[in-house]
């Protein structure tokens, strides 16, 4: 079996309009709002070390991951989640339609937590070559280890993930307790400074009229992230003019051979795509990967006098196009459409608040970053509150410890985060010009392996 | 300035008698900037060098400006604190160097408690441990250990600052259960709680004491056999007046001015010194810094400035002859651990 990820870059539609959307809510760190008729001593069992609010596959792994701290045994830790609890005793015959590519550091992560061996058991696809090639030239990068034998990363069904983690969190069950169909429906926070008569920890109020408290809350709950909200932490963020359509496809060279698909489009396209009946919606995949319509004279001439200078040049480079394949049928009542854009908390941080994963970073998928992403926070986080308990550091308070998660991760999902949205800039249109330059950007990075090897690097982290 | 010095001395002679052991401590500020660990031994030889020792007989007086009393508590201290009890949980006011601390004082408690003990318990790594924190204010180092498992009881003898301690703990059970205050000196203590403690922590005390000799008396007597006595403290010297007085107070307000008395301070060799002589061994001496601008401590080499010392209360009570014979084993150069 013989799978392997395919970036579409060439975008089948025009048009582009980014709004940017600043949210300064003006509000000061740690907007306070006390409870003077609040009982002075909270209920112990109500008062929790941390809440992590979203069960998503960051906010399991979370929970997961301090569970297993050693320095953080004892503490007693709640993952709050909307939803209903995901598990899966055999994996459905069907595939699901999203998924996630899980780098070799995410995948280190998982391991580390026992969820790796679940996943593994269940069903994942390591993926040794990417071919990423352009609509409008015959430019094309490949990437891939020196000997095809290292996979460069995995492809997983998100369901797979949260199933595995969760079963994960069955073994804590004793300190890391789990509240599923829980919906937060009011954030309190405390004041920074302490005063007398005042609570000074985070009150989260649930749809069903209980009162939690907690000494750090964990935001994890997505793009529209409501503790990033109610917060008043600012946020970088613009919609792309695209929506993504994901489907899973059969491919005709074997039989039995299947795909998933992540389709960026614009809305309009996504929406037509999503009436298709089945076979147009297989005829329209094909031609999109086989049509040369947008090829121009001058882009084609200009390409493949740039692609003979390079191997003279450099003879040995790049390694064999992979002809893409032809679709023979999508997987049943496989088609979802969801909107893209981009989002950046220019804050990570709060006085007894953290947010991690999409509520942190939103990305566009052509790179599969957003989960690596979001594991990387989880991994980062867990080191440096396992550092401040063993310090003898109340979690919350202290924002030394928490401004080195994020002064760390900022520094490292920046540059992942400019670097996608310039590639989705870069490819969403067709005008010559800048077909141009990506057709020779392109090929010039594909004849250059240690370049390749970096951006490999990086995002493998 | 030597007038002083000589109305001391006398002052000194009548007083010895209170002194368990001979004391000695060099008088020649030459000497003292020496920094070399004196050992017993090692100071006998100073002492020849030294000028004022020719002709007189081996017990020679101590330099200081603490009225020997028998009482640690220094009033005109206790009213200057008076006034800042209610600042001391402020993370950005006068404390905030105190805070910023802990950084450093916390792991050194912890790790040289593990050494000894082992870790207790995952999460909770020196639980079971009973740790006496003398002159705890606010509680700044209190909370901490207490987190770490150890039951701790915070001693001060402002009682507004015990209540700031004993307010700012209550909203956390685990604090709750496991660090009390008292409103106390440790005299009063040392009468009830004879060997009650694992460990004492007396962490920028010393420099604010009345009498030091009765500070030891007291900790020897609280303190298990072979507990741990953790001290920070300031140095004697021109640097410590320097950074630690004109720069720290005066000029860049570090701390409140007037918080500290050059006078009061001392060197690491004179505390080892006299903790030797109350049945201690001194295990490390360590250099800390504080970065005006990063706000942050950091360990170094030097101990012109600030210290931390560990030491560690004997197994056996030392009868005067044996002390010289243990001394012996102690003389070894280089004793101070190097931490990285």
């Amino acid at each position: 079996m013989f799978t392997f990820a395919k970036a579409r870059l060439a975008v089948l539609g025009t048009g582009r309009r980014c709004v940017a959307l600043r949210a300064f809510s003006g509000a000061l760190r740690g907007v306070a709002s006390s409870e003077s008729n609040e009982e002075s001593s909270t209920s112990e069992n109500q008062l929790f070390d941390v809440i992590i609010s979203g069960g998503g596959m960051v906010g399991t792994a979370m929970a997961c991951s301090l569970g297993l701290d050693p320095n953080l045994a004892g503490k007693k830790i709640l993952l709050l989640e909307a939803g209903h609890k995901k598990e899966m005793d055999r994996v459905p015959e069907t595939y699901s339609t999203r998924v996630s590519s899980i780098s070799p550091g995410s995948a280190t992560l998982l391991s580390g937590l026992g969820a790796w061996d679940h996943i593994a058991n269940m069903r994942c696809k390591p993926y040794n070559k990417m071919q990423v090639w352009d609509a409008c030239s015959d430019a094309l990068i490949t990437f891939d280890k020196e000997n095809l034998q290292d996979e460069m990363a995995y492809i997983v069904e998100n369901d797979v993930i949260v199933a595995a983690l969760t079963k994960q969190l069955q073994t804590l069950s004793d300190h890391v307790k789990v509240q599923y169909r829980t919906k937060v429906v009011k954030y309190t926070w405390p004041r920074p400074y302490h005063v007398s008569e005042s609570i000074p920890w985070v009150q989260v109020t649930l749809a069903n009229g209980k009162t939690l408290h907690t000494k750090l809350l964990i935001g994890a709950d997505g793009p529209n992230s409501m503790v990033r909200r109610e917060a008043g932490i600012p946020t970088v963020k613009w919609n792309y003019d695209q929506s993504a359509v994901v489907a899973v496809l059969h491919l005709s060279e074997l039989s039995d051979t299947e795909s998933s698909l992540v389709w960026s489009t614009s809305h309009q396209h996504a929406e037509e795509l999503l009436q298709l009946d089945e076979e147009s919606f297989v005829d329209a995949i094909n031609s999109a990967f086989w049509s040369n319509e947008n090829h121009s004279e001058l882009v084609e001439t200009a390409g493949s006098l740039f692609r003979t200078a390079l191997s003279v040049l450099m003879p040995d480079s790049g390694s064999a196009r992979q002809l893409p394949p032809s679709v023979a049928g999508i997987g049943p009542k496989s088609r979802v459409m969801f909107p893209l854009g981009m989002g950046h908390a220019t804050e990570y941080i709060r006085h007894r608040v953290a947010i991690i994963g999409d509520a942190a970073h939103r990305v566009h998928p052509l790179a599969g970053q957003g989960a690596n992403l979001g594991f990387g926070d989880v991994a980062y986080l867990t080191k440096v509150l396992s550092q401040a308990a063993f310090n003898g550091k109340d979690l919350g308070k202290s924002m030394q410890h928490l401004l080195e998660f994020e002064t760390e991760r900022q520094r490292h999902n920046l540059p992942m985060m400019a670097a996608v949205d310039l590639m989705k800039r870069l490819y969403s249109t067709n005008a010559a010009p800048v077909v141009l330059l990506r057709t020779f950007g392109l090929q010039a990075t594909n004849a250059l392996p240690p370049l390749k090897e970096q951006i490999m690097a990086y995002a493998s982290k | 300035m030597y007038s002083k010095k000589l109305a001391r001395l006398a002052f000194g002679v009548l007083a010895e008698s209170t002194f368990k052991c001979p004391l000695t401590r060099s008088v020649s500020s030459r000497v003292n900037a020496a920094r070399s660990l004196c050992s017993w031994t090692l100071c006998l030889h100073h002492r020849q060098k030294n000028q004022l020792s020719e002709g007189f007989s081996r017990r020679l007086t101590r330099l200081n400006v603490r009225t020997v009393s028998q009482t640690t508590v220094d009033p005109a201290e206790v009213r200057k604190f008076q006034a800042m009890a209610s600042k001391w949980w402020d993370l950005q006011g006068d404390f905030a160097a105190l805070h910023s601390m802990n950084d450093l004082r916390v792991p050194f408690i912890r790790d040289n408690l593990l050494n000894m003990h082992g870790i207790q318990q995952l999460g909770k790594p020196l639980a079971g441990l009973r740790i006496l924190d003398v002159g705890c204010g606010g509680g700044v180092l209190s909370e901490p250990l207490g987190r770490l498992g150890t039951d701790v009881l915070g001693i001060d003898p402002v009682e507004d600052s015990v209540r700031t301690a004993e307010l700012h703990s209550s909203y956390d059970p685990d604090l709750r259960e496991r660090v009390r205050y008292q409103a106390c000196t440790l005299e009063e203590l040392a009468e009830e709680e004879a060997e009650g403690f694992h460990a004492v922590v007396a962490s920028e005390v010393v420099e604010h004491l009345a009498d030091l000799d009765a500070f030891a008396s007291c900790c020897q007597q609280v303190l298990k056999p072979g507990g741990s006595l953790f001290i920070t403290t300031i140095n004697k010297t021109n640097l410590s007046y320097v950074f630690g007085i004109v720069a720290a107070e005066q000029l860049l307000r570090i701390v409140p001015s007037g918080t500290h008395d050059w006078e009061k301070f001392i060197s690491p060799e004179d505390l080892e010194r006299l903790l030797e002589s109350f049945g201690f061994y001194v295990e490390a001496i360590r250099g800390m810094m504080y970065n005006p601008l990063t706000g942050a401590w950091s360990w170094q080499q030097n101990t012109a400035i600030n210290y931390a010392l560990h030491a560690i209360k004997c197994k056996e009570e030392p009868q005067p002859g044996q002390v010289w014979a243990e001394s012996e084993n102690l003389d070894k150069p280089g004793r101070a651990t190097n931490y990285s």
